[in-house]
């Protein structure tokens, strides 16, 4: 489970640097609530993700998978264990603003225009404003949005207000991309031309990613690793590398390997199936404490 | 990567239009409304008023007619329902003898007393807001200071005007003191609301930036909050007319609308349609006070919110 993070010899990106983690997790626990309404949501998570790698976390709803990537994102603090981040703590990683971050929803802010919205970051930090309107010119040409940076979010549909909030993400070139089932609420053709978008992205920028989804084919087509984890409480189940060609493709999804490892993921996901009264516990439990659904 | 087909719409072209029609309708509605109220009012003159006759010559017809009515109502008699026309004829009598029309005096007045309005408005707009920030910021301020908040609006401010009036020695400023009074509470409870109304996402968003809170005020709490904040100083303007001409009384102002009310509530049963002009010239201080709110919000919120119901 301590294994390095899977080279990334892509054509298109540099040469990772294998020997360093991006993520470093060591027995790391979440706990919900206290006395006898506490529902361990994580329990001995120990993880290491490299530079350049693509890991997706995978499983059941109330697996704790959101919960982890918000504890790398120091959105949410562990009960116990500790999180490095760059080989910081998560806290120190946060303020020296070292990720992005990408939620299911856009969030994008009304009143902003497209192309104020992807400098919001930038205008936190303090960039000139030239500046800012260079990366966002840059960025807009990235998610190929250029011309839309006058509209304002609700004039553009919802797979192109996600490809907005990936490059407000990718605004100040974190090293480090967080996506909390990013596609989860688009449908099933904008999803898949989304996830082609964001390999591109992906090797353009050789930014490390941890993906948060519900999607078995999804995982296995974007991710480098696959974390399988399994509730009651959250825990890394299994790791299945992805062996595919670095240069994913519309073929990538027609290979006779994607298949395998879909079923592989599929089985090591069926091996741990909740028990679905105790998931709905842990769901409640978290929406309890932390007044999010 | 195949090329993306243009989902999103250019909403003005369509929207212009739709907004015009709409306003149009809105007049239309405003003054169908307005007929029907004065036609009901005729309506029960006539069933249940006083007798009256109409003598006189028009286009050069005499015209001598009398109208009995078939039963008799306190409620529309001549002295609690005078007729629509003896009301806008007291706009065009002189308010004193060899003096200027009642409606030239009334709307001076209006004028003297919409200034104090919105000097109120200004400063318990502002102390609204300031207080929202604040509680904002702070669990234990909120939680100290909202309930006495709440109370300030029970008191009834006819019982403390003069008490601030005596405090301040009278004068503009004690009139805006007992508007802001009123006006305040509004703003707090609408902007309380609104700076917390961004989507918590939002914030976690600010927070994985590592913003400070002045940021996530400018950038995040104060934005999402406008459309409430506009809701609320709707009310706000309304309420800062009726706090000024309360806060007039004590304060023994003669140059606004309190002493015109003062006045021909004295003089009601020898002249009840100047009161009714005098009430009909409040409300228009009010509707146009809250109507200019709408065009600020119009200016600054158009195009920027999503849902922008500026009804």
């Amino acid at each position: 489970m301590t294994d390095v993070g899977a080279a990334h010899p892509g054509a298109s990106t540099p040469a990772p640097d294998v020997g360093r983690a991006v993520v470093h997790t060591t027995g790391v626990e979440k706990t919900f609530g206290t006395g006898p309404t506490a529902v361990k949501a994580l329990e001995g998570i120990d993880l290491e993700i490299g530079q350049g790698e693509f890991v997706s976390l995978i499983g059941p709803s109330g697996c704790g998978k959101s919960t982890l990537l918000r504890l790398i994102g120091d959105l949410t603090t562990p009960s116990a264990g500790q999180i490095l981040v760059n080989g910081k703590p998560a806290s120190r990683a946060r303020l020296d603003r070292d990720y992005g971050m990408v939620f299911q929803a856009p969030v994008l802010m009304d009143w902003r225009t497209i192309a104020r919205n992807i400098e919001l970051p930038l205008e936190i930090m303090g960039f000139p404003r030239d500046e800012r309107a260079r990366r966002s010119g840059e960025l807009l040409k990235l998610v190929e949005l250029e011309g839309f940076g006058g509209k304002h979010p609700w004039q553009l549909s919802g797979g192109m207000q996600q490809r907005v909030a990936i490059a407000r993400a990718l605004a100040f070139d974190p090293k480090l991309l967080l996506m909390d089932e990013p596609f989860g609420a688009l449908d099933e053709m904008t999803r898949e031309r989304m996830n082609l978008e964001l390999m591109k992205i992906w090797g353009q920028t050789a930014t490390t990613v941890v993906f948060v989804t519900h999607s078995i084919p999804e995982a296995v087509f974007l991710s480098t690793r696959v974390v399988v984890m399994s509730p009651r409480p959250g825990r890394i189940a299994r790791i299945v590398e992805i062996d595919l060609p670095h240069q994913r493709t519309v073929e990538t999804r027609e290979l006779e390997r994607y298949f395998e490892l879909v079923t592989q993921v599929r089985e090591a996901l069926r091996r741990h199936e909740p028990d679905t009264t105790t998931m709905d516990e842990l769901e409640a439990a978290r929406i309890r404490a932390e007044g999010l659904g | 990567m195949t090329a993306l087909p243009s989902i999103a719409q250019p909403r003005g072209a369509s929207l212009g239009l739709a907004r015009e029609t709409r306003s149009a309708r809105r007049v239309v509605g405003f003054v169908v409304v307005l007929l029907a109220v004065l036609v009901v009012w005729e309506l029960a003159k006539w069933l249940g008023g006083d007798p009256w006759r109409i003598h006189g010559t028009v286009l050069g017809l005499r015209i001598d007619y009398e109208h009995l009515p078939p039963t008799h109502w306190r409620i529309a008699d001549d002295l609690s329902l005078p007729h629509v026309w003896d009301v806008a004829r007291a706009f065009v009598d002189p308010a004193q003898r060899n003096g200027p029309p009642l409606g030239l005096v009334l709307a001076g007045q209006a004028l003297f007393t919409f200034r104090e309005a919105v000097i109120g408005f200004v400063f318990g707009g502002l102390l609204g807001l300031g207080l929202a920030v604040w509680f904002v910021h702070s669990r234990l301020a909120e939680r100290a200071l909202v309930p006495y908040v709440v109370a300030s609006q029970t008191v009834p401010i006819l019982a403390i005007s003069p008490i601030i009036v005596s405090a301040t020695k009278a004068g503009w400023l004690s009139v805006a003191i007992v508007t802001a009074y009123l006006t305040f509470f509004p703003v707090t409870i609408g902007a309380l609301r609104g700076l917390r109304a961004a989507d918590q996402r939002a914030f976690e968003l600010f927070r994985s930036y590592a913003a400070s809170n002045r940021q996530i005020l400018w950038l995040l709490r104060l934005p999402s909050s406008l459309p409430y904040l506009f809701a609320a100083l709707r009310i706000a303007a309304a309420a800062s007319v009726i706090g000024a001409i309360i806060g007039e009384i004590p304060a023994g102002i003669p140059d606004g609308l309190a002493s015109a009310i003062i006045n021909y509530n004295q003089y009601y049963v020898t002249a009840p349609e100047r009161l009714w002009a005098t009430i009909i010239l409040c409300s228009v201080v009010g509707l146009v006070f809250v109507g200019l709110v709408k065009v600020a919000e119009g200016r600054l919120l158009r195009g920027r919110y999503r849902t922008l119901d500026l009804a």
